[in-house]
């Protein structure tokens, strides 16, 4: 049971997003424009597999289910290869680049101050520019907040991993801004 | 130096901020409704658990600007400031406070650190589950925030002085693009 009366039985974020309104409509439109947005050199499901690979450090089942599900269906891959990303993904066959940048978003995870030029560098030899780093700090940032939501007030999460996948076309379609938190 | 080239010399968020508006907006957002907000937990107070949650990890940039707005509100009571910085359960400040601020300490450790005695202990001090709500988004939020600035190494102005002025700024204006807009500050910002 949750922490605080929410007023609906929903799911994960959905809850304390239906019960305040008034945050979930920024923390939405950040996860629009950092995960699905179309302008942007890194895929959908490569934002996904961070967000995913953040919210599994951070011990958060929904998220890394939710987002797990979405970067599953973007990359056309299965559980046990995001589940393979999730505990090494230095064991996966991601691209150099990809491995570079979770390793950044693994970092920041910790701390911010854990990123180190190093590490930056080693994004920027296979690839990646200013912008996918900069993009990879604020989505692993980010789920840090939302990660520390879902958990902080105790919310509920399905515990059949099946849920998140059937779901993830329809959402993933609909996506962050205009769906409906009641369905 | 900012570990990637953001084509400006602002300080702190405002660098990162300026190089990526589109990101910029929701943040703002975020941080006026969370920060500028009135029900249940003063400005003031909603920015010392700002302050404290941003000491908590050790982002110097935020819990100094943050610490400069708070004290804005306070009447430029910055030995407060400090001391809930520090120590906040021995600080002069409500009861009720304290106890947001031990949830917000809890989530900046971890979301399944916030136990049901800390939530009881709050509800003991009046506070409702809007101010429970608050409080743990803002510590949440501070946890995306102070990674940003730290994770992309945001340049961090030494001189103290330049925070009086931002958190002046903030608390005559609210979070929003003109942070990363309007730079230097307005002569006549500085001049009050």
């Amino acid at each position: 049971m949750a922490h605080i009366d929410l007023g609906n039985d929903l799911p994960g974020i959905r809850g304390p997003m239906a019960y305040r309104p008034e945050t979930a409509k920024p923390l939405n439109e950040l996860a629009e424009l950092l995960l699905r947005d179309d302008n942007n050199t890194l895929s959908r499901g490569e934002r996904e597999l961070i967000g995913t690979y953040v919210s599994s450090l951070n011990d958060c089942f929904f998220c890394q289910n939710v987002h797990g599900a979405f970067a599953q269906h973007y990359l056309g891959c299965d559980m046990p290869f995001i589940d393979a990303v999730k505990r090494d993904p230095l064991s996966t066959p991601i691209s150099e680049k990809m491995k570079a940048l979770l390793r950044i978003a693994g970092k920041v995870q910790v701390s911010g101050k854990r990123v180190q030029p190093e590490d930056i560098e080693a994004a920027r030899n296979n690839g990646a520019t200013d912008r996918e780093i900069h993009d990879t700090v604020l989505i692993a940032a980010a789920f840090c907040m939302y990660n520390r939501y879902v958990d902080g007030l105790a919310t509920w999460a399905p515990q059949d991993r099946q849920f998140y996948i059937d779901r993830a076309p329809g959402r993933a379609a609909e996506g962050y801004i205009d769906y409906d938190l009641h369905k | 130096m900012p570990h990637i080239d953001v084509h400006n010399d602002l300080p702190g968020i405002r660098g990162l901020m300026a190089f990526r508006p589109e990101a910029a907006e929701p943040m703002g957002a975020l941080a006026n409704i969370l920060l500028r907000d009135e029900e249940g937990i003063s400005r003031a107070e909603r920015e010392l658990i700002a302050t404290h949650v941003s000491y908590l990890n050790d982002c110097f940039y935020c819990h100094t600007s943050h610490g400069a707005t708070a004290c804005q509100y306070l009447d430029g009571n910055k030995a407060l400031v400090d001391q809930v910085r520090k120590d906040f359960r021995n600080a002069p400040i409500s009861g009720k406070l304290k106890a947001l601020i031990t949830i917000a300490a809890s989530v900046q450790k971890s979301g399944k650190a916030v136990t049901p005695e800390q939530i009881e202990a709050a509800r003991r001090e009046g506070a409702t589950d809007r101010d429970i709500h608050d409080t743990v988004l803002i510590a949440a939020a501070f946890c995306m925030f102070n990674r940003y600035v730290d994770g992309l190494a945001a340049t961090t102005p030494s001189d103290l002085s330049s925070y009086d002025a931002r958190g002046r700024q903030i608390a005559e204006r609210g979070y929003g693009s003109h942070i990363f807009s309007t730079f230097p500050i307005p002569v006549s910002e500085v001049a009050q």
